[in-house]
């Protein structure tokens, strides 16, 4: 038992290495980023909506990331919870709702439908079954809640209003829009206020000792099998204000398919930050959302339909060099 | 007056394995029983049947209530701190946190708490902080029974506290065991391969053959039995 551990164990050395590297390069990156955009203003504006998509992939990739963490599971139903979640949103401002109490409230039904979710669908999947067949269960409630959308709301292309005015800020000769500054903020608080609830409530810390123990926690009282459904219920909400912010954008249209492309870019994040990470979860996102916009700029032949095989060919090279992810630990695992 | 603590007819199983056969035990408030027995004699699987991390049958009784029907969760929140063979400490998690987690049952402020620990464990304040994976192990073992304290247990199960660790840790920690015993009033239901250890902390004990009591009794006439003596104590 002994020999296994220690051949599994990195040695120190090199994680301390691999770490200084991503630390490296992340400093490398930000430096890249904060002189091209004192060089140029339109790097500068690229950057700035690079981040704005960054922060959408971001809300998503953390909702992955909370639910692997506690399951070891990739809901492939993420971005159709997120899209279903949205739809809702848009019936409550067809019934007169204002933008700001519409929000809320969506995120607030996505928390419960999160919850049902994962209590209908999951639980008693997850109790007969293994890690396969919940993900099968995944992809189940994916197509459900597709065709529910289509059922209720209709495939054809709906509008959807943002809450930003249309202005643009000029500073220098760059060009922000009120549109991706809001975008950025809304995104980040909502995984600032998501890492305060796991930091500091009980209820958080309960959460994080199911995920990491869930026998331990058991015997300390915790109700672990009630965690994992608040775990869905979060991760539910915050997919939700990644639908809105994207459904927000000018450049996407509210329609059943509207977060396939996103919850993509997500889970190449995800996997990037190392799947157990929030944190490397969300520079993952904002740096795949601002090379790609760069990307899509300054590169001739990288046309918007190319942006996903280039994430791919990100995403393999990454980890190819560093399998745990940017962020991710070896794990020891006890035999 | 009834027991703290009364199992009648236990029995548990691990798939086709009988782990526990008709065991039947009584720990007293505040009283401190050990359980003795061979590797794979059911001790560790008595704790368990106690807490509800095994499936069991027959009757467990704590502070009236049956626990037959009831998880480890509940056990919990009735008073009973089962600290785990391997400790089950939140390794990823800090020393803080770990403690935190402990008074997980309970509600109101953890400040008092955190004081009534430290004066068992004074070196916790400087290491709150700290990952709980990187203790030693014998400050794992401290700070699981730490986060016991924080639980105010009625009923403590100490599975294997001394378990790979150095002789003189091991008096530390049966020390504090006892003074938590004499100064809050827990009572303490020990599992311990080390039956000499376990004799002198406990007033009475249960030898467990092949999941069954095969003795039981005072701690001095046990320890004055020929063929516990024999057989456990080596002598």
């Amino acid at each position: 038992m002994t020999a296994a551990l220690s051949t599994l164990r990195t040695p120190w050395r090199r994680v301390a290495l691999g770490q200084w590297l991503v630390a490296a390069l992340l400093a490398a990156v930000v430096v890249f980023l904060v002189v091209g955009s004192l060089q140029s203003s339109l790097f500068l504006q690229q950057t700035i909506s690079g981040l704005a998509n960054g922060g959408i992939y971001a809300s998503l990739a953390v909702a992955l990331v909370l639910i692997y963490r506690a399951t070891e599971v990739i809901n492939f139903a993420q971005g159709a919870i997120a899209t279903f979640t949205t739809y809702v949103g848009w019936q409550l401002l067809a019934w007169g709702f204002h933008y700001w109490p519409m929000f809320a409230l969506t995120i607030a039904l996505a928390f419960v439908g999160g919850f049902v979710c994962e209590l209908v669908a999951i639980r008693p999947v997850e109790r007969r079954g293994n890690v396969l067949t919940v993900v099968i269960a995944t992809i189940g409630l994916l197509i459900l809640l597709e065709g529910l959308i289509g059922r209720i709301w209709g495939n054809e292309v709906k509008f959807m209003p943002s809450p930003f005015p249309a202005r643009i800020y000029h500073l220098g000769g760059a060009a922000f829009s009120l549109q991706d500054l809001g975008t950025i903020g809304i995104s980040i608080a909502a995984v600032v206020v998501l890492w305060l609830f796991f930091r500091f409530t009980k209820v958080g810390l309960a959460m994080r000792a199911a995920a990491v123990r869930p026998a331990a926690a058991r015997l300390v009282g915790v109700r672990v099998s009630w965690m994992l459904s608040l775990g869905w219920g979060l991760a539910a909400a915050l997919g939700a204000v990644s639908g809105l912010l994207a459904a927000a954008s000018p450049s996407v249209l509210l329609q059943p398919s509207m977060m396939d492309g996103v919850l993509i870019y997500a889970f190449a994040a995800a996997v990037l930050g190392g799947l157990e990470s929030a944190a490397g979860a969300v520079v993952a996102a904002l740096l795949i959302g601002v090379l790609l916009s760069l990307l899509s700029s300054y590169v001739s032949w990288v046309t918007p339909a190319l942006l996903l095989p280039v994430a791919f060919v990100l995403m393999l090279v990454v980890l190819l060099l560093k399998p745990t992810g940017l962020f991710g630990r070896t794990r020891v695992r006890k035999v | 007056m009834a027991p703290l603590l009364a199992l009648r007819d236990v029995d548990a199983r691990y798939g086709p394995v009988q782990a526990l056969r008709r065991v039947a035990l009584t720990v007293d408030e505040g009283e401190v029983v050990a359980i003795l027995g061979a590797n794979g004699a059911g001790k560790t699987t008595t704790l368990r049947a106690i807490s509800g991390t095994v499936r069991r049958t027959g009757t467990i009784e704590f502070a009236g209530r049956s626990l037959i029907r009831r998880g480890p969760e509940a056990a919990a929140r009735l008073g009973i701190a089962h600290v785990p063979e391997g400790r089950g400490t939140f390794s990823e998690l800090t020393v803080w946190e770990n403690l935190r987690l402990g008074a997980h049952v309970r509600r109101g402020s953890l400040k008092d708490d955190f004081r009534r620990v430290l004066e068992y464990f004074p070196w916790l304040e400087r290491r709150r902080s700290q990952q709980a994976g990187t203790l030693s192990g014998g400050e794992q073992q401290m700070l699981a029974i730490a986060r016991a304290v924080m639980q105010r247990p009625r009923l403590l199960l100490l599975d294997e506290p001394s378990l790979g660790l150095a002789p003189l840790v091991v008096a530390e920690i049966f020390r504090i065991v006892g003074e938590l015993n004499t100064r809050e009033g827990t009572a303490v239901l020990l599992v311990e391969q080390n039956a000499r250890t376990s004799l002198a902390a406990a007033s009475r004990a249960y030898v467990l053959e092949v999941g069954s009591v095969a003795y039981e009794g005072a701690s001095d006439d046990l320890a004055a039995h020929d063929a516990i003596r024999r057989s456990y104590l080596g002598y």
